[in-house]
């Protein structure tokens, strides 16, 4: 049964057309995937099922859900449906819940609108069943705890709590995951999963990355530019896409394995020996965010360091920068102390995961990649600095016409571009990427990555790639640690790693991890039993 | 929660010390003897000593402290140099002008920019937003005492409505003496207002756009019902550091007005002390003045509190 069908519906914003004669359909059940990268109008397309968009928009066609159209009825008419049909989970659960609420509140709110003469007993029972229901402990989270208590994935299940204590027909999932760590992503996936199965609800899976939705969608729709280019049944999707895009999308979504043949040098630019890194908190004993790890950076080595959030990678990373203060251990950068010598901080750089929040948005290019020229201890003229970034822009695929721009006149993955070069500029020896592609489309993203694995080829760079997501760090280095609570559990050869993991914890984030080979496959293997 | 509560008195208690270790040695610095001022150009050496061993003077710079210091602690704040009466009594006299008065513009400006700041955010871009902050932006402009002669002019002078100056004294009445501080109230109230309303309106704006509002529409709320339950609470945050820092600055600030109305209020009383070398007094309102304005900084943090569990367990 048809649930909700959207017919040549067309949608512009303050006469900007942002989505164009879309067609498309979900039965109840089932799960519709919308693909595509940021800007193609994906999330438009989910708010204005919702009708929840911004000032000015202007909408056109049908959406019909249970062939009623949506777009013929009075803003009090679409709150009902709100309450009673449709749901919503967002992107950023970190802001999707208000902050002053508890999370009893806000769900009760919920079932209190869709059932109004629910007596509070009653009431309470069914919130607290609700959280049961999408796996939180009502001991460790009883209905007054507040938000800010909770993970990122924590409260993304508060959120489809609340969107499931209506009993929606259909839920709309715009990017539920991408703010979220692969374990985590894994779990709330099969959370949304499960619902379809146990309770019927139809879904609407949006998101950039084809590999997460790969082996949960039923019907795959992929979307550019407000235009869906290619549409059809997941099972055969894969076999008969024609659309170069969606091409391009796949392959994005299939990492190619690192090439072996790199040598390793036997200098040691980096040596991490004993660090720890305790924070004092109050009232409680010090928490250790770096236990005592140790390991060592060669020159031409790709290092990754993988964990989730929370490891203690990222304090790792901010230690080996000498942006903070260790409580112990050493570390040692060309075989000298780092910590507060400025000679050695040409040796080291970083690019950040934040492509947007790193930059000052009132420098132009060229100030901001000839920044790190202030460690040298002989300062370039002006000329001689232009050579240089110029040079380098060239490098990171940016022309001569981009010096004198600033960084809001570029995207997402320009903007990481520059940042790889502001990295490179003083040539060092080392490079930290902290989470660099993690904010990025998966399209960006392999060019990024790409990019890093040339250019530091090129040039004879040693990195280290911290990132959450295994695919990730599998595709770039050749060796990497597994960080987990401030310790490394496992470390050796990423291929082997990959193949043969000894640490359980290793293993989870293998599963965990979104790859769309293993997707189809097992897409295939669901479908082979169906038909037995 | 307790331990939030001890760190907030314990700072409290510190910045109250150390404001009047800085009010000592300021007033101690300030060129000015108050003996010679009180005697005049012909008194004694003989007199003038006698007048210092009276008021406490005769004593080194460490003792005058503790002696100031403890006998506020006890509620004695000295004797005034110029008036021959109590500090304390001079102070009660005019604070039971100024902090009504402070509170009536408060009460006054928050009832009037709240719902302003509110229908002018949930308009944004109408006419009623563009005159309301069109009227902000001229509450703002105008000096407030040129606008207080405006509304003597109008409502006494013309409309015979308030009386164009002056206090009855409490003992006259409570309506009466309401009265006689609507207009100062309204004239101390209407910049005030202006800026008040102009940080609710960007602040509820603020909130309107956060991802819970969404998430609260997304359950069915309307706009309206959604701004009510989820939104105001959290706007109310920046306006309520606005609403602390007003109510210190009216309550000595109001000089001017109080000067327009003959009101006897504490500026006032600063201001003449302050010509008069009545250090002691001078002293002792400073005091006073940091003291509210550092009890109210505490109330407005509690409120806080109350108002977002985040800031309850005390380490942020």
């Amino acid at each position: 049964m048809t649930l909700l069908k959207v017919k040549d519906f067309s949608l512009s914003i303050n006469d900007e057309i942002i989505l164009h004669n879309i067609n498309m359909e979900i039965k109840a059940g089932k799960v519709l995937a919308i693909v595509g990268e940021s800007g193609s109008g994906k999330s438009m397309m989910s708010s204005a099922i919702i009708n929840l968009l911004p000032q000015g928009a202007k909408l056109k066609g049908k959406i019909l859900l249970n062939n009623d159209n949506l777009l013929d009825k009075s803003e009090r008419e679409m709150c009902l449906h709100r309450m009673n049909d449709l749901g919503m989970i967002f992107q950023e659960p970190m802001t999707a819940l208000n902050p002053l609420e508890t999370i009893g509140t806000q769900i009760m709110e919920a079932i209190k609108l869709t059932n109004p003469k629910i007596r509070y007993k009653d009431l309470l029972k069914k919130a607290e069943l609700i959280l049961e229901r999408v796996e939180m402990d009502k001991n460790r989270f009883p209905l007054n705890t507040y938000p800010h208590k909770l993970s990122g994935g924590q409260r993304q299940r508060v959120v489809i709590a609340i969107a499931l204590s209506q009993n929606p027909k259909l839920l709309i999932a715009d990017e539920p995951t991408t703010a979220l760590d692969v374990t985590t992503q894994a779990k709330i996936m099969k959370l949304l999963m499960k619902l379809v199965k146990d309770y019927g609800i139809g879904i609407i899976l949006v998101s950039h990355d084809l590999a997460v939705v790969a082996d949960l969608a039923d019907h795959i729709v992929i979307m550019r530019k407000g235009k869906v280019v290619e549409q059809g049944d997941t099972k055969t999707f894969f076999k008969s896409m024609k659309h170069s895009y969606s091409k391009q999308l796949f392959d994005a979504a299939k990492h190619k394995l690192y090439e072996k043949n790199i040598t390793v040098g036997s200098e040691v630019l980096l040596e991490v020996l004993n660090l720890t890194k305790e924070y004092n908190l109050a009232n409680k004993k010090p928490l250790k965010a770096v236990n005592n790890v140790s390991f060592t950076l060669n020159r031409g080595e790709n290092l990754g360091l993988v964990g989730e959030s929370g490891c203690g990678k990222s304090t790792l990373a901010r230690c080996i920068l000498g942006l903070e203060k260790f409580s112990k251990g050493k570390i040692h950068i060309a075989g000298r102390p780092f910590y507060g010598q400025k000679e050695l901080r040409r040796c080291i750089n970083v690019v950040f995961q934040d492509p947007f929040g790193s930059f000052n948005p009132r420098h132009t290019v060229e100030r901001l990649v000839a920044e790190p020229f202030y460690v040298l201890k002989k300062p370039l003229t002006t000329f001689e600095k232009r050579v240089k970034v110029l040079r380098m822009l060239k490098l990171v695929g940016l022309g001569d016409g981009d010096l004198k721009k600033y960084p809001h006149e570029f995207s997402g993955g320009q903007r990481q571009r520059i940042a790889i070069a502001r990295a490179l500029i003083t040539e060092p020896d080392i490079i930290l990427l902290d989470e660099s592609t993690s904010a990025l489309d998966v399209i960006i993203r392999t060019q990024i990555l790409d990019l890093l694995r040339d250019l530091t080829k090129k040039l004879g760079i040693s990195y280290l790639f911290i990132s959450h997501d295994l695919t990730t760090v599998k595709n770039i280095t050749n060796r990497v640690l597994v960080m987990k609570d401030g310790v490394i559990v496992e470390e050796g050869l990423t291929a082997e790693i990959y193949k043969n993991p000894k640490h359980h914890y290793t293993k989870s984030l293998i599963e965990a991890s979104p790859d769309i080979t293993r997707a189809i496959k097992s897409k295939e293997e669901n479908n082979n039993e169906n038909t037995l | 929660m307790i331990s939030f509560l001890l760190k907030k008195i314990t700072s409290l208690i510190i910045t109250l010390l150390v404001s009047t270790g800085v009010i000592f040695i300021l007033i101690e610095v300030v060129p000015g003897d108050p003996v010679a001022f009180m005697m005049g150009l012909s008194g004694s050496t003989d007199a003038a000593d006698a007048l210092r061993l009276e008021l406490g003077l005769n004593v080194g710079p460490w003792d005058r402290y503790f002696d100031w210091v403890s006998g506020m602690v006890n509620g004695n704040f000295g004797i005034s140099y110029t008036y021959r009466v109590p500090v304390v009594e001079l102070i009660r006299e005019r604070a039971l002008v100024s902090v009504p008065l402070t509170i009536y513009a408060l009460l006054l400006s928050t009832v009037i920019a709240i719902p302003a700041g509110l229908i002018s955010a949930t308009r944004r871009g109408s006419l009623v937003d563009t005159s309301f902050m069109g009227f902000a932006q001229l509450g703002v402009a105008i000096p407030n005492f040129w606008f207080a002669i405006l509304l003597v002019l109008f409502f006494s002078t013309t409309l015979k409505l308030f009386s164009a100056s002056g206090f009855p004294g409490w003992d006259a009445g409570f309506f009466i003496c309401l009265k006689a501080l609507t207009l100062p109230a309204i004239s101390l109230a209407l910049p005030q207002a202006a800026i008040l309303s102009r940080v609710m309106r960007s602040s509820v704006l603020d909130v309107m756009n956060e991802d819970y509002i969404r998430t609260a529409r997304a359950k069915g709320l309307s706009k309206k019902q959604a701004l009510f339950r989820h939104g105001l609470r959290n706007a109310m945050i920046p306006v309520l550091t606005i609403l602390g820092l007003q109510f210190s600055f009216l309550l000595a600030g109001g000089i001017i007005i109080e000067s327009v109305f003959s009101l006897p209020g504490l500026g006032r009383l600063v201001f003449q002390s302050i010509i008069q070398r009545d250090l002691i007094v001078v002293k002792s309102i400073v005091t006073l003045l940091v003291f509210s304005v550092v009890t109210i900084t505490f109330i407005v943090d509690l409120l806080y509190a109350a108002v977002d569990p985040r800031l309850r367990e005390g380490n942020s």
